[in-house]
């Protein structure tokens, strides 16, 4: 049996203002995690990782990362990408103070 | 302090102008991402986990208030109201807009300041002694000779390529403040009947293979300082392992190819070298030197001072911590912590610098240093205005008084902002500071350093701190080793792990249990941690951390 594929979103930073952003299902950028289209087919990830790759004017460092899906949207399933989701602990910045 | 000669303003502002043009390219998109990236990097701009982040050089830490006050205004107008000092003495931003990082940069040249060669595999921002010019033990100021390398290095043609970055520490006293034992090269300058000249460490470095400098040279006159390091640089840049980026760095060639063989190529290099330096460099250092001439120290009483220290405890207890001896007569340094118990290590707000700066104007000859711990420094304070130092940096909640204590731990930004991290560092420090400052005992402990780094490449340090804290990524977890016995100064050595790390709510109750064993087995107040631990050994501390069957478990690690 080959392995479970787990969900992803297609995830990166934004050219201009650098924070974290993510593919919605209709193609847009969204700045909030429960907004993203989560993926869990293998070869559509890769076809919207690709899609998303070839927006170079928009987005830098494009990837899938590991989700899991919940009914409240994908949730993260390692710690970095709940600090990415959220903002750094320190401070209330990044995306936690955009609410 | 250095002013800027026309070349050095032309060639930033030269510098500036290209690079305002290649993110105006990226932008269009005449430039791609791989493209842009190695421009930016040149010019210290980092993409991070949560935005863009700005590195700009404090060469050998030195600024003075106009600089300091420049700082403050690109943390309110391009950032979050506030800068992160680094153990780099480099200030970083951690929240900047692509489109403003052109106009950052014009404004840090306004004040003679920059981001070049803050990152990249190039010779990185020469760091120093932060009380050089000031501290009674030493020999010469360093920072002539690091602002010699920093011209020397910038743009040098021959080493914007190099295997990996490469960096430079110097140091101008026996007593080693500025870790040069764990630099790429590290300079002291010491005297031989009557001259000066300088003795060079290589080899040294932290991040996954930490290795202690090895001395290459006891005495290298002034006349051959430039063309020895770049004798150094260029054996390296030929012979560095460009197969393996974790293999590049000097410390491995020096390893692998031993310090003999080294020293033998160095030396036939430097046959070469020398033939191309025609005195001009010593007549720009000669340039240098001038301007690091001692500011005019003035002969007052000190009567205020002893008047405040008898009278009031919170002022005696600053001045116990945060005070070191001054060469000149009625003179002290002082530390101003950027570590308030629970605040982030290292950062200040704008308002902060601000008073910083107006601090240095008023009453330190206009001069502030920042240092590899993370702390600003008043280099040249005369006694008499400390109280009313102390008195202006107690309402900024600048005047903890915690130097060298427990406390005052070095963290790097960890996963809470940098994008190599494997796990948090801050969260872990602001614990520690908080959890000793409840107890109430930190002072009763007595001198102990501990350094938080977020992954391996060990940017805080860890591996040379008293304790040193690693944070990892255990099976999506994060964990935290602990080293014991690492030395930064001139007995430099490398922390030896305890065992088995900690879940990150461990951490504080582990510390607490070394810092008990340690208080238990001293031998009186006057034995540091350091010293209680190498006589110790590991022993009783594995025994506090991991119980009677420390054994067992350390094998199993």
């Amino acid at each position: 049996m080959p392995k479970a594929f787990t969900p992803k979103v297609v995830t990166a930073n934004a050219l201009l203002e650098g924070d974290v952003i993510y593919l919605a299902a209709d193609d847009r950028w969204v700045r909030r995690l429960d907004e993203a289209e989560i993926i869990t087919d293998e070869a559509i990830a890769q076809i919207r990782l690709l899609d998303a790759q070839a927006r170079a004017s928009e987005a830098v460092g494009v990837y899938l990362a590991d989700m899991a899906p919940t009914e409240d949207g994908p949730q993260p399933t390692h710690f970095r990408e709940e600090f990415r989701a959220t903002g750094p602990s320190n401070y209330h910045h990044g995306k936690q103070a955009a609410g | 302090m250095y002013r800027y000669t026309e070349f050095d303003t032309a060639f930033v502002a030269e510098r500036n102008r290209q690079f305002r043009q290649q993110v105006e390219r990226r932008i269009s998109g005449a430039l791609t991402e791989d493209e842009f990236k190695p421009l930016r990097l040149m010019n210290g701009l980092y993409l991070q986990l949560h935005a863009y982040m700005l590195r700009v050089a404090i060469p050998y830490g030195t600024l003075n208030s106009a600089q300091m006050d420049q700082l403050a205004l690109l943390a309110e107008k391009w950032d979050k109201g506030y800068g992160h000092f680094t153990t780099r003495q480099n200030i970083q931003y951690n929240w900047p807009e692509l489109r403003d990082v052109p106009d950052m940069l014009d404004a840090l040249a306004e004040v003679g300041m920059h981001a070049i060669q803050t990152s990249g595999n190039t010779i990185r921002n020469v760091t120093a002694d932060h009380f050089a010019g000031a501290a009674a033990d030493e020999v010469a100021d360093p920072r002539p000779v690091a602002e010699l390398l920093r011209q020397w290095s910038t743009d040098h043609p021959e080493f914007q390529f190099l295997p990996r970055k490469f960096k430079i520490a110097v140091t101008g006293a026996e007593n080693d403040r500025a870790v040069i034992k764990a630099h790429d090269i590290g300079i002291q300058v010491v005297e031989r009947d009557g001259e000066i000249g300088y003795r060079v460490l290589v080899g040294g470095g932290l991040g996954r293979t930490p290795m202690i400098g090895k001395e290459l040279s006891p005495f290298v006159p002034q006349q051959d300082l430039l063309p020895y390091v770049e004798a150094v640089v260029s054996v390296w840049n030929l012979l560095g392992r460009r197969d393996n980026k974790y293999k590049a760095r000097i410390k491995i060639t020096v390893h692998e190819h031993g310090i003999d063989e080294i020293r033998s190529l160095v030396e036939t290099r430097f046959e070469e070298t020398k033939q191309a330096f025609d005195g001009a460099d010593l007549a720009i250092f000669d340039e240098i030197k001038a301007q690091f001439a001692p500011p005019a120290f003035r002969n007052a009483p000190t009567d205020a001072y002893d008047a405040a220290y008898a009278e009031d405890p919170v002022f005696r207890a600053w001045a116990d911590s945060n005070l070191t001896a001054h060469k000149a007569g009625g003179y002290a340094i002082a530390q101003i912590s950027l570590k308030a118990h629970g605040e982030t290590p290292g950062d200040a707000t704008a308002e902060q610098m601000r008073v910083m700066a107006d601090l240095a104007r008023r009453f330190g000859h206009d001069e502030l240093r920042i240092t590899h711990e993370q702390n600003v420094v008043l280099p040249h304070v005369h006694k008499s205005d400390l109280p009313q130092i102390h008195k202006i940096l107690k309402a900024h909640g600048l005047a903890t008084a915690n130097i060298g204590l427990i406390s005052d731990i070095i963290a790097c930004p960890g996963m809470d902002y940098c994008a190599l991290a494997t796990a948090r560092s801050i969260p872990i420090a602001q614990e520690i500071a908080t959890r000793f400052d409840e107890l109430k005992i930190e002072n009763e402990i007595g001198e102990l350093k501990i350094k938080i780094s977020g992954c391996i490449n060990a940017c805080g340090h860890h591996h040379v701190g008293h304790i040193g804290i690693l944070g990892l990524d255990r099976a999506g977890v994060e964990n935290y080793q602990i080293t014991l016995g690492g030395d930064a100064t001139e007995t430099a050595s490398l922390g030896e792990r305890t065992g088995p790390g900690f879940p990150a709510e461990e951490v504080v109750p582990a510390i607490e249990r070394i810092v008990g064993a340690y208080m238990e087995h001293r031998e009186g107040p006057e034995e540091s941690f350091l010293q209680a631990y190498r006589r110790l050994g590991m022993a009783p501390f594995k025994l506090a951390l991991y119980g009677e069957d420390s054994g067992k478990r350390s094998r199993a690690a």
